[in-house]
């Protein structure tokens, strides 16, 4: 009974924040996308923009949503429930901290703790193709039908860079349990190296992460991977024909799987929530000083305004990251927000590269895509994965 | 709890099965074959095999059904027409021959199955057990599976690739 | 029946056969190539049914490594399978199993 108590609450949360960080996480990339293009971004509805996530999804939810009549009606509807649905699923396995304890009661912070967490996640991102081709399928439009069989064929052609580049730590973490992966990354070799997977002996996985996040951008069809929805060649590739809530499903599948496959990257490759250097050394200060720096930034910047408006915003968000600092430094919260402030620092920083590469990069042909993948990429990952076992059978005990 | 789970998502395979045999579109008879392979790595889950639960989802699920949608979408297959000359011979034959199928079955599994029941968490297959096996006791089968691919990839290349003058 | 909770293994078994001959029957009454090899894999996944059950029973682990391979071999002959379907598609156009039939006496 306190088990379901427990995981229900646990959900609720992590649910309300997961739709909250997909919301921004399309602020944040339009604003970095904009900066990167010596533009501003949304400015106007809100402080800086940031009401435009909300002025977004009352958009898309009072538009018309039409069923258009040439179209196969059951998988048109049961493309996107399913496309968000596993993406909102897979977020269940993944650990976003260690055993805490709230109000006396023990627990992980994280929904289930499954002994094959890894293949589940791979399993999810396997079936999720099928969301993706019965859109194109569903819409009897041939843009949509070609958009959606080089994307699906783009996505499993890209899974088994994946799974190699997955199966590389794990040959040295011999476990399949994310917070057992997590574990096996504690502590700190010769004292201040921390013992994250692309440092850690007997071979540094560094080649595998790369792999790892060049199969990423594949797999959630992001640039320089995203012929299938490129707007100037396939019109709007498989999502042709949604509009409203089922395009705004589409766009909610991609931002969680963008979010969750960060966040495997960062269980598998940068150690989880551990610090990049010991706690003897103050990194349980880093995460107060960082928000204390941003609040003093915010202040002085309200001295002199861009705006006349931001006179008053700025010492708001002042307040905000000073009340935040506070929290981390607090000792009954900072067991609970520290190791939650790396976690998400370390995913954020993911989350920027996919954002910074989507605003860098052109984009590939789909010859060169599939070329790309099946004839270096495949064979690489096979001789890292051989380089690893190598290394692993020689120099561990 | 464990036969209620059971019985849901055996319902749902014999379901997506006979949903399989009786539809008109192959798409959505792939679809029910998806639902099929989802429902049954449930019950193997069920029966204590998680990585066989979770290869199932991998591999049937997620890349050989995959295959086959992409190839009923490729082909364009539409519906099933009636033939010209029905076959009256083999709706004859088709129902009984297998209700006689499901007859001998049902009556070789009453009354040869071992009889024991099974509880969720009694014996769980982990991947370290599977893995152990693999590598040692069936290593030659895996290595000669491994040919097989292979030769499988082989095969599937030559069969469609365009004729080169 | 079985104590409340625990499941008789027969009844796994039942299962097994019940979607063994459900994929018989797809498989002698469809007329399309394609749902034809479906049956066949229905049959298939009946039969792993079987193996991982009779494994739980023994508490060993050799049913499923033969589920294990029998998935593999599924993989391989369904490469090869749609790739034949898809030459047969190619070369007579048609995928009705009754029109493909220049073998015939």
């Amino acid at each position: 009974m306190n088990f379901f108590l427990i995981t229900l609450i646990k959900t609720g949360i992590i649910a309300a924040v997961l739709m909250t960080t997909l919301a921004y996480l399309q602020w944040v990339e339009r604003k970095v996308i904009a900066h990167i293009q010596l533009r501003v971004g949304p400015y106007r509805v809100g402080p800086h923009g940031l009401l435009q996530p909300l002025a977004d999804v009352i958009k898309l939810m009072t538009k018309e949503d039409l069923v258009p009549e040439h179209v196969n009606k059951f998988f048109y509807i049961v493309a996107p429930i399913l496309s968000v649905a596993l993406a909102l699923t897979s977020i269940s396995v993944i650990p976003f901290g260690p055993e805490i304890e709230v109000f006396g009661v023990k627990t992980f912070m994280q929904l289930t703790d499954l002994n094959i967490g890894v293949l589940v996640l791979l399993a999810i991102s396997s079936v999720s193709v099928y969301g993706v081709a019965l859109a194109g399928w569903a819409s009897n439009n041939k843009y949509a039908l070609l958009g959606a069989l080089r994307a699906s064929a783009q996505m499993i052609s890209y899974e088994l860079p994946l799974a190699l580049a997955i199966a590389s730590p794990l040959l040295m973490f011999n476990s399949l349990s994310l917070r057992e992966i997590v574990d096996a990354q504690a502590g700190y070799s010769f004292g201040f190296i921390a013992r994250w997977a692309v440092f850690q002996g007997p071979f540094p996985q560094v080649i595998s992460f790369v792999i790892f996040m060049i199969a990423a951008f594949a797999e959630t069809n992001r640039i320089p991977f995203d012929l299938p929805e490129a707007e100037n060649e396939l019109v709007a590739g498989f999502h042709t024909e949604y509009s409203s809530m089922k395009f705004a499903a589409f766009f909610m599948a991609e931002y969680a799987n963008m979010v969750t496959i960060c966040s495997l990257a960062t269980l598998l490759f940068l150690g989880g929530w551990h610090p990049p250097f010991p706690v003897e050394f103050g990194s349980g200060y880093i995460p107060s000083a960082l928000f204390a720096l941003a609040g003093a930034v915010a202040l002085y910047h309200s001295l002199h305004p861009a705006r006349p408006k931001d006179r008053f915003t700025l010492p708001v968000f002042a307040a905000v990251f000073f009340a935040i600092a506070l929290a981390m430094a607090a000792p009954v919260l900072s067991p609970i927000l520290v190791p939650l402030f790396w976690f998400a620092s370390k995913v954020g920083f993911l989350l920027f590269l996919f954002i910074w590469v989507r605003g860098t990069l052109p984009r590939f042909r789909y010859d060169q895509l599939m070329r790309f993948a099946w004839a270096f990429l495949f064979p690489v990952s096979i001789v890292h994965l051989f380089a690893t076992a190598l290394a692993v059978a020689l120099f561990t005990k | 709890m464990d036969a209620i789970l059971f019985l849901i998502f055996a319902a749902i395979a014999v379901a997506c099965a006979i949903n399989l045999v009786v539809q008109k579109h192959p798409i959505t008879s792939a679809l029910s074959l998806v639902g099929v392979m989802g429902a049954l790595a449930v019950i193997y889950l069920l029966l204590g095999a998680e990585f066989i639960a979770a290869a199932q989802m991998i591999v049937y699920a997620g890349a050989i059904m995959v295959l086959f949608v992409f190839v009923i979408m490729l082909l364009n297959a539409g519906e099933e027409k009636k033939p010209a000359r029905p076959s009256w011979f083999a709706k004859l034959l088709g129902i009984p021959l297998t209700i006689a199928v499901l007859g001998l079955l049902s009556f070789f599994v009453q009354h040869g199955s071992p009889q024991s029941s099974v509880t969720f968490g009694e014996y769980t297959g982990t991947a370290k057990d599977v893995g152990r096996a693999l590598f040692t006791t069936y290593l030659l089968p895996f290595e000669i599976t491994s040919v097989l691919i292979l030769v499988a990839i082989l095969g599937a290349v030559v069969l469609a690739r365009k004729e080169m003058d | 029946m079985g104590v409340m909770g625990a499941v008789p293994l027969s009844w796994y078994l039942m299962l097994s056969a019940i979607l063994f001959s459900l994929g018989v029957a797809g498989f002698l009454m469809r007329k399309n190539l394609i749902t034809i090899f479906m049956s066949i894999e229905l049959m298939l996944n009946a039969v792993n049914l079987s193996f991982v059950t009779f494994s739980r029973h023994y508490k060993q682990v050799d049913g499923q490594i033969f589920t294990f391979f029998v998935m593999v071999v599924a993989a391989a002959e369904a490469a090869v399978g749609l790739a034949i379907i898809l030459t047969v598609f190619k070369n007579r156009s048609t995928l009705l199993v009754d029109d493909v039939d220049s073998l015939r006496l």
